[in-house]
């Protein structure tokens, strides 16, 4: 309960934070910059067999080898069209790399606090869990995604 | 004598360099001193037990440890006289001399485990053997007899001590004391000097300084494997630049390249040295297990081990030890007959154990063979109908091999089994187990009077291994080397109904499909299905079959395309992962490309249940815990006028029927000679039936300590389910449960152990808590302690889940399952209890859990560094009562909080 809490503000109500915008689905989001180890453009990615369906596959990243995780299917978003190009996101997590399979990565941006909100409690469910809060930007909001949350996979999610 | 450095301070560099090179000098000690009873002239080994137990010594008066020095000190007044030929050597001043390595060896376990000298008397241990030292050799190994024997030359070889030997601690720490600053520096050295010394006033230094030679340094074990890690990665990139080398004729790099690889390989090869030990580390032990089982049991074994210097991987060898000591002992319990046994049935009195290891192809060979009196082929067909693992029919089919080879399977093993009055600590099911886990083979062939022999096949390292690449639907995957046993090209059993000659068809049962190969019908699965690769590729008719060898089983996969074999190293699959079974690990291959290694012994499993069909969820669950609500099995005995009892099975370490005139009584109490030990014993109906001649015992151990619960029958093992019906009617039960059809009291061993020791565990107060059903995942490396806090728990309404190590915890989280609780171990191997909760904290579905450590060290420092990893609450280990009120405070926070 208190970790919660604590996490929470850790993420949001610093004065200013640093995110990587990226588009799935035409929807704007964030993730903290300092959660991002590397951005990626498209990739071959080897199939995993048997495996959730959230899980796009394995890459290789210099060497090292990362679970890819499509976006898409973790938020509960329609797939991708084939043979679109997919960029990643790479992210770390318990010491083990995983690279989120986003539509478009763009700019860093560094927001401010007064423009934060939580989530309207009428969110739907896929994007409640996964999203710490909300940026009103000019014209478009941005959702903050808890990268922690988004790869922590388990077969009920 | 100075202050010991690490008072009140953690464990500090020198103590923990004095026990590695402690207990190193204790593993040679026991086989030297083995040679010694059966050489008895030999000065050369002499000289080096001397010398060891003199450093030993030396090393603890140095570090203030008096304990230690003090049992050193009388064990090396015999050895000194045995060197200078005072005294003979005979196997009761061996025996003797081997008690105190025991003595010693326990204090330095808990050296380790703790920092401090345990408390502890050893005035009767040292009386004894300075009795042998002046000449008084007591008839008897016994230790009650020893005290009473040499009380009255307590005092005179007392004494005579300082006398003999020239007061070696003063010499030793006076030497020692420059060395004091500096941890790293190791202190034998200047310890052995002063022996040399000494030695040589009595006689020229000994001959033949036996382990002397090579120059070496001492590396920790973290550095090798960062090499390694290090030279994996190497040679990835080595394979890629190769890879790319190869599309361009004539480049300018192909002759530097051509160089880097060989150096590479090289490199590969002296860093994979590095990391190899004989496998002769890993038998060390052995010599004596097998005299101690001698003496135990009256008979004459003879253990030759041949090609001890083959070298393996450490990390391997590490592996194999237990599997192998398990296997010895089996041979030396079971397999060897008495001498009066093997004299009838004409063979020599003493019998053989021979260990064989060689190389063959990549590959290390392990052969353990006996000359023995074999399986007995009935009694195992018995033992498969009463578990109805076949029909009869199928059994009458089935040659004596394949029937052997029942052993294996789990739960199969114990008393009823191999004989009616000694049962398997643990079964072959799990020395086949870990075995395949290290992608190792165990097979086993015996001859009814002849004996048995056990090969065991082994990968050289687990790092790099080689393995053949092949594909199915477009994607290729890895299959280990060492479970290839060929490749063969089959049509399929399309319209065409003509086969080319020479190439094997493959038909149909029903819907099953099979291939005839060499007059043996093989079972095949198609990867494509297997993996749900979804289109099946539209093939000419012909498919490739690997024929994979998984334990005694072969079993086809049909493949599109086989590639060729490559090294491959490789790397775990990520966690969320870990539920697929299928795999056992992820690779980089030359050109770039990840690509998954197929497991072998993943697939048969599955096939083995029905393939193709699970849905995800249900391979989640397939995780290997051992959830409270599984089958157990349970050892069904007999006590206190015919009630009927059961127990665990894998809480009992063995089944024994000991003579009753060899139980003694010591402080009112029955004990018994056991393994060297005198082990209490405990009844379960206060009395015992005098009329049988012989004594049914229950053996449970922990460690080295041992205690044995006198039953009046066993009757066998069954496999249940254990619904504790009704708890806590009487001291000593922990409830009444239906077990094999009928009621049956489930005995409470905690109860037990602690009327044999009254610390076992801290005094741990009894009787069932709150009743609120709650699931719990209880996290403890120690299987015994798991299965005793199962149906602890249970008894207290709580359900309980338990699995092995931290990553297998993680595991289950990541395969969504759900608990009320966590009750976690501090001490663990690889990841332990703190990393654990740390992780969980750190966020995934269980952030939020009451996280319950269970500890042996109580203290505020301890618990403040728990609190801080995020336990919610500490509990010392095995206080039930505790544990329970700490489960029943943890309510479980609402569901909301995590929305």
């Amino acid at each position: 309960m208190t970790t919660a809490v604590l996490e929470r503000a850790d993420t949001a109500s610093d004065d200013e934070q640093v995110l990587v915008t990226l588009t799935v689905a035409d929807q704007l989001c964030g993730v903290p910059v300092l959660a991002v180890r590397d951005i990626l453009g498209d990739q071959p990615i080897t199939r995993i067999p048997l495996a959730p369906p959230e899980i796009a596959g394995s890459l290789n990243l210099r060497g090292r080898i990362v679970t890819a995780i499509d976006l898409r299917r973790r938020l509960g978003l329609p797939p991708a069209q084939a043979g679109q190009k997919r960029m990643s996101v790479v992210a770390d997590q318990g010491g083990e790399l995983y690279a989120l399979l986003v539509d478009q990565v763009s700019e860093v941006m560094s927001l401010k606090a007064s423009t934060f909100e939580r989530n309207p409690p009428t969110l739907e469910k896929h994007w409640a869990t996964f999203s710490t809060g909300i940026y009103r930007l000019e014209g478009r909001l941005l959702v903050v995604l808890d990268v922690a949350k988004l790869l922590a996979l388990s077969g009920g999610a | 004598m100075g202050l010991p450095p690490w008072k009140g301070a953690a464990l500090d560099d020198l103590l923990a360099d004095f026990l590695t090179e402690t207990n190193e000098s204790l593993a040679e000690l026991d086989s030297a001193l083995v040679k010694l009873e059966q050489v008895p002239d030999d000065a050369a080994t002499l000289g080096l037990i001397f010398r060891l137990v003199h450093t030993i010594k030396g090393t603890c008066g140095f570090l203030g440890l008096p304990r230690l020095e003090h049992v050193a000190h009388a064990g090396e007044n015999v050895l000194g006289k045995l060197r200078d030929k005072a005294l003979t050597v005979t196997p009761e001043i061996i025996t003797h001399v081997l008690a105190a390595i025991d003595r010693i060896k326990e204090i330095v376990a808990s050296l380790g485990a703790s920092g401090a000298e345990p408390a502890g008397d050893d005035t009767a241990l040292i009386a004894a053997l300075d009795a042998v030292a002046a000449g008084q050799v007591p008839a008897t190994a016994a230790k009650p007899d020893l005290v009473e024997d040499t009380r009255q030359a307590e005092a005179p070889a007392l004494a005579q001590t300082p006398a003999s030997v020239e007061s070696p601690p003063p010499a030793a720490v006076a030497v020692a004391d420059p060395v004091g600053g500096q941890p790293a520096a190791p202190p034998t050295p200047p310890a052995v000097a002063p022996v040399r010394q000494q030695a040589a006033a009595a006689e020229p230094a000994p001959a033949g300084q036996a382990a002397a030679g090579a120059q070496t340094i001492r590396v920790t074990v973290d550095v090798l494997e960062d090499l390694m890690t290090l030279v994996s990665e190497l040679v990835l990139t080595r394979n890629q630049l190769l890879q790319l080398a190869r599309t361009q004729e004539n480049s300018a790099f192909t002759v530097p390249l051509q160089r880097l690889s060989h150096i590479t390989t090289d490199l590969q090869e002296g860093v994979m040295k590095t990391r190899m030990q004989p496998i002769g580390n890993a038998w060390n032990k052995l010599p004596r297990l097998v005299r101690d089982l001698c003496h135990d049991m009256g008979k004459k074994i003879e253990l030759v081990m041949l090609g001890a210097d083959t070298e393996l991987d450490r990390q391997i060898l590490e592996l194999i030890k237990d599997p192998l000591t398990h296997m010895i002992r089996n041979s030396a319990d079971h397999g060897l007959e008495t001498p009066a046994e093997r004299k009838a049935a004409g063979k020599p009195e003493t019998g053989r154990i021979v260990l064989n290891a060689f190389h063959e192809g990549g590959h290390i060979i392990l052969e353990m063979s006996d000359d023995g009196r074999g399986l007995n082929t009935e009694r195992i067909k018995a033992k498969v109908l009463a578990n109805n693992l076949v029909t009869e029919a199928e059994l009458a089919t089935m040659s004596d091999e394949q029937i052997h080879r029942f052993i294996f399977k789990a739960g199969f093993s114990t008393a009823a089994v191999v004989s009616a009055v000694s049962g398997r600590g643990v079964g072959m099911d799990v020395v086949k187990t870990n075995i395949e886990k290290i992608g190792g083979t165990v097979d086993l062939k015996s001859t009814a009077g002849k004996g048995t022999m056990f090969t065991v096949k082994i990968p050289l390292t687990l790092a790099i291994v080689s393995a053949l690449i092949v594909e199915a639907s477009n994607e290729r995957f890895a299959i280990p080397q060492i479970s290839v046993v060929e490749l063969v090209r089959a049509q399929l059993d399309s319209d065409g109904k003509e086969a080319n000659a020479g190439e094997s068809v493959i038909e149909r049962i029903n819907d099953t499909r099979v291939l005839r190969l060499r007059n043996r019908l093989l079972p095949l699965v198609s990867l494509t299905e297997l993996l749900d690769l979804g289109s099946k590729q539209a093939t000419d008719g012909g498919v490739d079959v690997v024929v994979a060898q998984v334990g005694a089983h072969m079993m086809g996969i049909i493949v599109d395309r086989v590639f060729d074999t490559e090294e491959i190293v490789v790397k775990p699959v990520a966690p969320i992962l870990r539920h697929v079974t299928m795999f056992s690990g992820n690779t980089i291959l030359g050109d770039g490309s990840v690509i998954m290694i197929l497991d072998p012994n993943g697939i048969a499993r599955r096939t083995g249940v029905g393939a193709g069909s699970e849905s995800r969820l249900e391979h989640a669950s397939r995780i290997d815990a051992r959830s409270s609500s599984e089958r157990t099995a349970m050892l069904l005995f007999s006590a206190g006028g015919g009630q009927r009892m059961a127990v665990p099975l894998g809480l009992v370490a063995r089944l024994e029927d000991v003579p009753r005139e060899k139980i003694e009584v010591s402080c009112g109490s029955p004990v018994i000679q056991y393994r060297g030990k005198l082990m209490p014993l405990i009844g379960i109906s206060g009395e015992t039936g005098q009329e049988k001649a012989t004594q049914p015992l229950l053996v449970f151990a922990d460690g080295e300590r041992s205690m044995g619960l006198m039953v009046e029958e066993i009757i066998d093992v069954v496999e249940d389910h254990l619904h504790i019906e009704l708890s806590g009617v009487r001291s000593g039960l922990l409830g009444t449960a239906v077990i094999g059809g009928q009621a049956t009291d489930v005995l409470d061993t905690g109860y037990w152990l602690t009327q044999a020791w009254q610390d076992w565990f801290r005094g741990a107060p009894r009787h069932a808590g709150g009743a609120r059903q709650r699931h719990v995942l209880m996290v403890d490396d120690s299987d015994f302690f798991r299965q005793l806090m199962v149906p602890t728990l249970n008894a207290a309404g709580i359900a309980v889940t338990s699995v092995g190590s931290a990553s297998e915890a993680l595991r289950m989280r990541d395969s969504g399952m759900m608990f009320d609780a966590i009750v976690s171990d501090i001490e663990m191997p690889e990841v332990d209890g703190f990393q654990l909760a740390r992780t969980l904290r750190a966020g995934g579905p269980w952030a939020e859990l009451p996280i319950i450590a269970l500890t042996s060290h109580n203290d505020p420092q301890h618990e403040a560094a728990g609190r801080e990893a995020g336990f919610t609450d500490y509990v010392a280990k095995f206080e039930r009562e505790a544990l329970i009120a700490s489960l029943n405070m943890c309510q479980p926070e609402p569901m909301a909080a995590a929305a």
